[in-house]
This record gives structure tokens, C-alpha cells and sequence, in this order.
């Protein structure tokens, strides 16, 4: 064999282990899933079961965790998402000069840690709340509060990425056509800007939600006594715990493979559309020059 | 319901950069009138002052008699055409038509009724339902104009709007939206740096360079008449010749040029000694017959000649590597030159401006 | 600080509410108002879209970004108090929360507090490696698909790297203990196969920890490399190898190169993470590999001393600082650039 044949191969092989490590865990997880065994592990293999799947949903631990992670991700949506979008606005009004400075302020939570997000949301509204004098049970020491507060410090960031990125191809002549033809401003923002952003919108939100749904260094400050999905994967983890946990692994990437399976076609769907479109407009083209070239000369 | 415009001192400002100096001008009731000039001569700049989109650093605005300062483009009765159209592409052909009406609150019945008026107008008949993206370039033109006639400004603002068509579709929309501001009645504002389309769409024009208003006339005004060197040298084509007034009797001026003495209209009234430029246009220019000398000859070489097919231009190179171009009709018969002759060229004094020298357009 | 923050917000909350009612007001008004309409910032946007953008920007700003690190910076420098102690005779600014870090408690034999001390060490020392052993894995992958991979084939790979970090990172250190552990799939292939006689204790010798840290941030560094090989002209290589380039010195003078600041951001997002990270040390860390950021999290979980915590994370965050700052040094590349 020659050299580049042994390269090739070489290289196919390293491709193939590197897939491998990345998929083998996935796998892994899945193959516990189905054993029938108190302990999550493939080997020994006693048999293929499908009961943690069941059992995952009678776990009120995991329930609890489940239904705050969903309400923190939404309450992460309706901060985030606005913010963003301003933060964004302002980006792209904001002196040249200040750019650079308000684009590091604004990016830097994503580049700390996530722990130091936590700790300093919760130390900074524990400090307001002893100075506004609060009960226990206020918000200014809600773990529910805090979380959705430490998590969009940063997710926000993301959002208003997602909004930037649209934002650049935005045809400004549009929002001037619309104040020409007697538009107030919010009517600009609401019926031009707003359904320009859709797609963003939805990216954000979705984004948003995952993000929330899946943290763990921020959130495990901030949290205190109440618990996230995540929370409690990470107490049982450590303490024991049975293979109802590789079932919901199961469970997600399933959702997350048929969610990526949705978007795909719907991204397909709206790339037809927009080439009916093109056709559309050229044969409309062609059909003018024709009645022209008819028509007497000017 | 239309309304006048006028510019009163207005003078706007860029930091040190003077984009517009003091114009003065009235635009009337229902005019159709033209902004001429090259770009960066400031008449992009006094259409948005005009729609609200920027203030002026000195002087005023008024439309109607009212004067329109610290009053926002929404609020202006002006409607305002796009150089690139800003068609809204998430709306449908009628929701771009009546956007207008629906930000004002105008019923869902009442605005389709409105649109379907304006799209026969125009005539886009049936094409209401389609979006933005499936129309052509005509027929995206005639969509914007709908949308703005939808709001029934008192002024129609136009920026370039033909440029990005090709050339019979621009001969075809001059036609139309001129037939359109008849049938309308309101004034239209129509920018544009193409001589051809302000002669002959507008009731007047105001040609402009460099932020200055050169001249306000109608067709004939501005190229029979050129007030200054720029006007006479950007509308249409023309050959300048530079010089010093020698003799200024009444109508006319002799100018002493490097071709020696040319006579033409002293239209200025300039006076002895007065730098000068003469202006003679291609198409009043011929061949001298006979003798050499005399008044109004100029000595040249031919250098080609071009068959544009309903008339015939030849290049020619006077003395000191001048070009001058002249024009013949095509009566039939193509006349004979070839590059090298010598040509000789005369014309009638009437026919020919005496202006003071100043800045000449470029190519 | 905490007097001033308790004036300040009355005040701020007093200035949003006028600012909300100034469409009110507005109708009416000239004065105040009429000099508001007139910055250019208002009349771009409307006083109302303006007064969204001010407020959201500012909340987002100073309330989640700015004011929280600055009272965490100020909360280190205090002492553990009591609710009722607050205010009084022993709320004083002290250094005593990093004298802690370095000294110990004031009775200890040793002169330095070493198991703090080392494991901070050992964990920025952890992290680099996890860096370094990151970049080793993933610069191939990066390379093959940007350069070598064409179109369709390269998209798919994207697609099948993304799809493991769907899961959560719990999930996914979970994973690697059913791997690694003592009756763990690896153990039992290589006892079967007769490799060894014992199973192999990976998760004691860390390197289960190295493996699954490395392995949560392959997404973060495989992207930005493989951005920047992309953007790579492939005559570049094709005319290094024409030359007689040997492989290695290909990528060593051609495409790294090239390749810098996608190198120096992933290395950067990479190192933070590793440093920062808390999930996969409490999964798959052994007794030996305690994490600095466990230590803070038990300061504020089972000690209750949120200063001694706080002044701990600023610690942290310093050492991270100071990792991007010779990373963007040594490569020679600006913050702008990393950020993308």
C-alpha cells in the first residue's frame, strides 16, 4: 500500500475513534436504559426491561425538578428575549466609538464562569433584600427568582446575538417608508421590525428555553433550596440512583432528534417557497419585457 | 389636494460639509418639477428635508404656507418614493398599498376598496393578493406609487425612482407617471441626475451642483436658455469656448477665443472685458462653405464619425486638442468624411450663449 | 455601598415610572419634554420604543451584569456576619477572606493553607491539560472538515457533532462513569479480552475526569478551529506540499498560523470552562481530584460563609482573566476577536 493509502486510512481510522468517543457515552446511556438491573450499568446485562420508563414518571423528585426547570425556562424567555432585542437595537445605534466597550460589557457574562454568574446573583439580591428590609419569603431570596435572574444575565447575551445577526440584513428604507406613510413609531416597531424578527424570535426563544432548561453551575447557586431538573440529576448522580436517569436520557435525544428531524423540513419547506417565488417574479419579468418590446417606442 | 412648497434660505450643514446653500425657491400647486443634477449636488439631501427626515441647519421649510420645523416625516403631508423602493416584503401587494391607511385606523372594507382603486390605477389589476417578491421590476415601481398616492399626499416625493430599470422600461414609466400626476393633480418632487427624463416629464426644473441651486426654468429655460457654464454644459450636450468679451452691443457678445472672434447671445448682459465662455450646441453647428475668416469659424480636424441612427454626431479635434462634437440629422443621405480632413464649422449667432466662465460639467 | 444602593433605587424606580408616563405628558407639555423629543436618540426611536430600550439595556447592564460583580467583589472583602450584625461595629472591610486562601486559620501549625493552595493549583494546572488534551483531539476533526471534507459530507459531520450535546452535561458525565467505572463497560472489555486481572480504578487515577472534560467541550473548540481552518485558501496547503512540505510542518507553519484566532478562542472558552467547571468533578472526580470550584460551592452549601465563598470565585475569576490576557498576548490577537 502506499503511503497515501496508509495516510487515508490512517486518517479514516482517527475520524472513526473520534466519533466513536464522542457516540460511544450516548450509546452507553441508551443500552442502560433497557437493563433490568437496580444500578445503571451495561454490563452486567440481566436482561432487557423498558420499566424504568414508567418509573422515571412516578420519581416526584424528578417531577418537581421538571415542572420549576419549565417555568424558569419560560420566565428566562420573557426576560431574555426582550432584553436582547434592546440590547441589540441599541448595538447598532449606539457612537462607533462606544461599540467595542458596549460589546465586551454586554458578551462578557457569556465568558465567565457560570458559577461566578450565581454567586454574584445571589450575593448581590440577598444584600438588596436585607436592605429592603424583606421577609424570608419575598422574591429577593426566591431560588426561583434568582435563577431566572443569574440565567438571563448571560443568555440574554445569546438572544441578542441571534437578534444582531437579523438585525444586519434589516433594509432600514423599510422603517422610513413606513414613518413617510404616516406610521408612529410603535406601529413601525410592531408591523415592519416585528415580523421581520419572526424567525429570530423563535430561534431566540427556543435558544433561551434549551439554555435555561439545561444549566447547572449557575443555577446550583442560585437555586438554594428549591431544585431544577438538573439539580436533582446531580444529587442522585452522586448519591445513587436507579436507570430511570439513562431512560430520560433516552427520552431526550429521541425529542431532540425529532425536533432537529422538524426543523430540517420546515427549513426545507421555506427554501421551496422562496424558489417559487424567484420563478414567479422572473416569469412576471419576462411577460413585462414582451409588452414592451410591442409596444410603439417612447 | 395638493399643496406648494417652498424653500426659504435653507442651508444643511454636515458638520464642515455644506450639503445644500441657500435655496430659494417655490414649488407650485400641482407642478410636476425636477431636481437636476450630478450626484452629491445635494438634491437627495433637500428631498429628505422636504420629507421630514432631516432638519434644516438654517432657513425653512414650508408646505402649504406652514412651516414644517420640528414636524416628524409621519407627520408631514408628504409621501415619499425610495430610490430603492422599500417595499414592505412580509406584505402582500394590497397590504403594501394600504399600509398607509391601516396605520391611520382606516376599516379592513374601506382599505381594500382604496387598494383595488389604486391598482387599477396603475393598472396592476389582480395582482393584489401576490407578494412583493413575485412582481417584476415595473411592477414593483407602479406598487410603490400606489402606496404613496394611498395616503393622498399633498406632495409626491420621487427619488430616482427609474434608475434600476432598463432603458424602454424607463422610456415607458416616463410616460405613465407623468399621465399619473395629471390624472392625480398633486405635486410631485422628482429628483433625478438623467437630463432627458426632467426635460421631458417636468413643468420646471431647478438643475443644482454642489449643494447651489444653478437655475429654475422649464425645459426650454434651461437648454435654450442656460443662466451659467454648468447649466448649459449638463443639460444636454454642448462644446464651450473660453475666452474675453471684446464687443457688447445689445442682444449679443463677441467673445475672442482661441479660434478667434465667436458671437452669440449675451444673455446676461455681460460687459467688455467680462471672461466669458461661448456655448454652441452640436446640433447648431455646420459645415462652412466658401472662403475662410470672418466671424463664427472655427477651424478643426474631423476626427470620426458615430451613426446613431435618427442622427449622425462627428468628433473633431480644434486647435490645442479641443473636442467638439457636432450633430446632423439624418435627412437621407449619410454625408462622407474620413478621419484627418480638415472641417470647418460655423453657426448662427442666435443659436449660440455667451455665459460667465465658470465651472463646466464633467463627462 | 449597600446605603447608597438603598438610596438609589428609590430613586430609579421613581425616574422609570415618570419616564413611563411621559406619553402622558407629553401631549401636554412643551418644556422638559419638548427638549426630550428633540435627542436624536428619541426621535429615532419614539419616546416609547425609547424608554424600552433605555430601561431593558440598563436593567440588563448595571442590575444583572455590572452591579452584582461589584458587590461580589465588596461581599469578599467582609466578614461572615449575622443579619443583625449588619451595619454594626463589626461590618468592616477586612482581607481577611483572602488571608484565608493563602494562611489558613490564624491557630493552624502550617504557615500556608496547602490543601486550598494545591487544589487551586492543581485545578488550573487540570485545566490547561484538559486545554491541551482537547486541542490534540479535536484540531484533526477541525482540519478534516474544513479542508478536506467537501459540502454535504462536511454538513452531516457538523450535524453528528452536534447531537451528543443535546444531552445535559449531567447526563453526559453520568455516561462516562458507566464507562469508567469499577464495573464499568471499559473494565469489562479489558478484563475479558485478558488485559488485566483487576479492574483498572479509573475514576482514582482521574482519568476519567480528563476524559470527560475533554469531551464536554469538544463542541467549543472544534467550532472556532474549524471557522478559521475554513477560511484557509486550500492552494496554500496544496502549494506547501508541491514545495516537499513534510505534513507536520504544513500545519505547524501554514494552517496554524492561519488558524490563530479560532485557536486562541477555543483555547480560551475551553480553559474557563474546564476551570469553571462543577457537574463533571462532583460526577467523575475521585478523592484525590478535588475541584476549586468544589471548595467554593461548599463554602456556600455546608459552610455558610458567603464571603469566604465570594472571595474565593474572585480568585477564580482572576486566575481566568489572566489566562485570557496571556492567551491573547502570546497569540497575539485582540479580545474582539476571540469573542466571535
Amino acid at each position: 500500500m502506499s503511503s497515501k493509502q496508509i495516510q487515508g486510512l490512517m486518517i479514516g481510522f482517527y475520524i472513526f475513534l473520534f466519533f466513536l468517543y464522542l457516540f460511544a457515552p450516548l450509546i452507553m446511556m441508551g443500552m442502560a436504559a433497557f437493563n433490568d438491573v437496580e444500578f445503571p450499568q451495561v454490563v452486567p446485562w440481566e436482561g432487557f426491561t423498558t420499566r424504568w420508563f414508567p418509573e422515571l414518571f412516578e420519581d416526584a423528585l424528578m417531577i418537581e425538578g421538571f415542572v420549576n426547570s419549565i417555568w424558569i425556562g419560560l420566565g428566562v424567555v420573557f426576560v431574555s428575549v426582550p432584553i436582547g432585542l434592546a440590547a441589540a437595537i441599541m448595538m447598532t445605534q449606539v457612537y462607533e466609538r462606544f461599540r467595542t466597550l458596549y460589546y465586551t460589557v454586554v458578551v462578557s457574562p457569556v465568558l465567565m464562569p457560570g458559577v461566578i454568574l450565581g454567586i454574584s446573583t445571589l450575593v448581590f439580591w440577598d444584600r438588596l433584600g436585607t436592605f429592603a428590609d424583606a421577609e424570608y419569603e419575598s422574591f429577593y431570596y426566591s431560588g426561583m427568582f434568582l435563577t431566572i435572574v443569574g440565567q438571563s444575565t448571560f443568555i440574554s447575551a445569546y438572544t441578542m446575538l441571534i437578534f444582531l445577526a437579523r438585525l444586519q440584513r434589516f433594509d432600514r428604507t423599510q422603517e422610513e417608508a413606513a414613518l413617510d406613510l404616516g406610521a408612529t413609531h410603535v406601529q413601525v416597531f410592531w408591523k415592519i421590525l416585528m415580523p421581520f424578527l419572526r424567525p429570530a424570535i423563535f430561534s431566540a426563544m427556543g435558544l433561551a428555553f434549551l439554555t435555561s432548561f439545561e444549566n447547572y453551575n449557575t443555577t446550583v447557586f442560585t437555586i438554594q433550596a428549591e431544585s431544577t431538573l438538573t439539580t436533582v440529576l446531580a444529587g442522585k448522580v452522586r448519591m445513587g440512583t436507579k436507570p430511570d436517569l439513562a431512560a430520560l436520557a433516552v427520552l431526550i435525544i429521541a425529542v431532540t432528534l425529532v425536533g432537529a428531524i422538524a426543523m430540517e423540513v420546515a427549513r426545507r419547506r421555506e427554501m421551496a417557497k422562496a424558489e417559487a417565488a424567484r420563478e414567479e417574479a422572473k416569469r412576471a419579468e419576462e411577460a413585462a419585457d414582451m409588452a414592451l418590446a410591442g409596444a410603439p417606442a417612447q | 389636494m395638493s399643496a406648494d412648497v417652498e424653500l426659504d434660505h435653507l442651508t444643511i450643514r454636515f458638520g464642515d460639509f455644506t450639503a445644500v446653500s441657500d435655496a430659494n425657491l417655490k414649488i407650485e400647486e400641482g407642478e410636476f418639477f425636477s431636481f437636476l443634477g450630478p450626484s452629491g449636488c445635494g438634491k437627495t439631501t433637500i428631498l429628505r428635508a422636504v420629507s421630514g427626515f432631516l432638519e434644516p441647519t438654517e432657513g425653512e421649510v414650508r408646505i402649504g404656507g406652514k412651516n414644517m420645523r420640528g414636524i416628524g416625516p409621519n407627520k408631514r403631508p408628504t409621501a415619499l418614493i425610495f430610490q430603492n423602493l422599500a417595499l414592505f416584503p412580509l406584505m402582500s401587494v394590497a397590504d403594501n398599498i394600504a399600509f398607509g391607511l391601516e396605520v391611520r385606523g382606516v376599516s379592513k372594507y374601506e382599505r381594500r376598496k382604496r387598494a383595488d382603486q389604486l391598482l387599477e390605477l396603475t393598472a396592476l389589476e389582480g395582482q393584489g393578493d401576490k407578494m412583493v417578491s413575485e412582481l417584476s421590476g415595473g411592477q414593483k415601481q407602479r406598487v410603490a406609487i400606489a402606496r404613496a398616492l394611498a395616503v393622498e399626499p399633498a406632495v409626491l416625493l420621487l427619488d430616482e425612482p427609474l434608475s434600476a430599470l432598463d432603458l424602454k422600461l424607463r422610456q415607458h414609466m416616463r410616460t405613465e407617471l407623468r399621465a399619473i400626476q395629471q390624472r392625480v393633480g398633486i405635486t410631485f418632487i422628482y429628483i433625478t441626475h438623467d437630463q432627458g427624463e426632467a426635460l421631458t416629464m417636468s413643468d420646471r426644473i431647478a438643475v443644482m451642483s454642489q449643494g447651489v441651486i444653478q437655475q429654475v426654468g422649464n425645459g426650454t429655460d434651461v437648454y435654450e436658455n442656460s443662466q451659467t457654464a454648468f447649466v448649459a454644459s449638463f443639460v444636454g450636450e454642448n462644446n464651450p469656448f473660453s475666452g474675453r468679451i471684446v464687443r457688447a452691443d445689445g442682444d449679443f457678445a463677441v467673445v475672442e477665443t482661441s479660434f478667434g472672434p465667436l458671437r452669440g447671445r449675451n444673455l446676461r448682459g455681460m460687459s467688455e472685458g467680462d471672461p466669458a465662455m461661448l456655448f454652441v450646441r452640436p446640433e447648431s453647428l455646420t459645415f462652412a462653405n466658401g472662403a475662410g475668416g470672418g466671424e463664427n469659424v472655427i477651424e478643426s480636424t474631423v476626427v470620426n464619425g458615430e451613426f446613431e441612427g435618427s442622427f449622425f454626431s462627428v468628433f473633431l479635434r480644434g486647435e490645442g486638442d479641443k473636442p467638439i462634437v457636432m450633430s446632423m440629422t439624418n435627412s437621407g443621405s449619410l454625408p462622407e468624411f474620413r478621419p484627418g480632413e480638415p472641417g470647418r464649422l460655423t453657426f448662427k449667432p442666435e443659436r449660440a450663449l455667451v455665459l460667465p466662465r465658470g465651472e463646466v460639467a464633467h463627462e | 455601598m449597600s446605603e447608597f444602593l438603598s438610596l438609589f433605587l428609590p430613586v430609579f424606580l421613581a425616574a422609570l415610572l415618570a419616564i413611563l408616563l411621559a406619553p402622558v405628558a407629553q401631549r401636554h407639555a412643551a418644556g422638559f419634554w419638548g427638549v426630550v423629543g428633540r435627542i436624536r436618540f428619541v426621535q429615532r426611536n419614539g419616546i416609547v420604543i425609547s424608554t424600552y430600550l433605555i430601561v431593558a439595556v440598563i436593567a440588563w447592564v448595571v442590575f444583572m451584569i455590572v452591579l452584582p460583580q461589584v458587590y461580589m467583589l465588596d461581599f469578599s472583602f467582609r466578614n461572615n456576619l449575622f443579619p443583625a450584625e449588619i451595619g454594626g461595629p463589626k461590618d468592616v472591610y477586612t482581607l481577611s477572606n483572602y488571608e484565608y486562601l493563602l494562611f489558613g486559620r490564624p491557630g493552624d501549625e502550617e504557615m500556608f493553607n496547602w490543601l486550598h493552595l494545591t487544589v487551586f493549583l492543581r485545578t488550573i494546572i487540570a485545566s490547561i491539560f484538559v486545554t491541551l488534551l482537547n486541542f490534540a483531539i479535536c484540531y484533526p476533526i477541525a482540519y478534516y472538515m474544513g479542508q478536506v471534507a467537501k459540502g454535504g459530507y462536511g454538513r452531516m459531520m457538523i450535524l453528528a457533532l452536534i447531537l451528543p450535546f443535546w444531552v445535559n452535561e449531567i447526563l453526559r458525565a453520568f455516561a462516562f462513569r458507566i464507562l469508567f467505572g469499577t464495573s464499568g463497560v471499559i473494565n469489562a472489555v479489558l478484563l475479558t479480552l485478558g488485559l488485566t486481572d483487576q479492574p483498572i480504578d479509573f475514576l482514582r487515577a482521574d482519568v476519567a475526569l480528563y476524559a470527560g472534560l475533554s469531551y464536554a467541550y469538544i463542541l467549543l473548540m472544534v467550532f472556532p478551529l474549524y471557522n478559521a481552518i475554513e477560511s484557509l485558501d486550500h492552494n496554500q496547503v496544496e502549494a506547501a506540499r508541491d514545495l516537499g512540505s513534510p505534513w507536520w510542518r504544513i500545519h505547524w507553519r501554514v494552517v496554524m498560523p492561519h488558524a490563530k484566532p479560532g485557536i486562541a478562542s477555543g483555547c480560551t472558552l475551553v480553559f474557563m470552562l474546564a476551570a469553571g467547571a462543577l457537574a463533571a468533578p462532583q460526577i467523575l472526580g475521585g478523592p484525590s481530584s478535588l475541584w476549586f470550584t468544589q471548595i467554593i460551592y461548599d463554602w456556600f452549601n455546608t459552610g455558610g460563609n458567603w464571603p469566604q465563598g465570594s472571595a474565593y470565585a474572585i480568585v477564580l475569576l482572576l486566575a481566568c482573566l489572566v489566562f485570557v490576557l496571556t492567551v491573547m498576548r502570546v497569540f497575539k490577537v485582540s479580545l474582539g476577536e476571540i469573542a466571535k
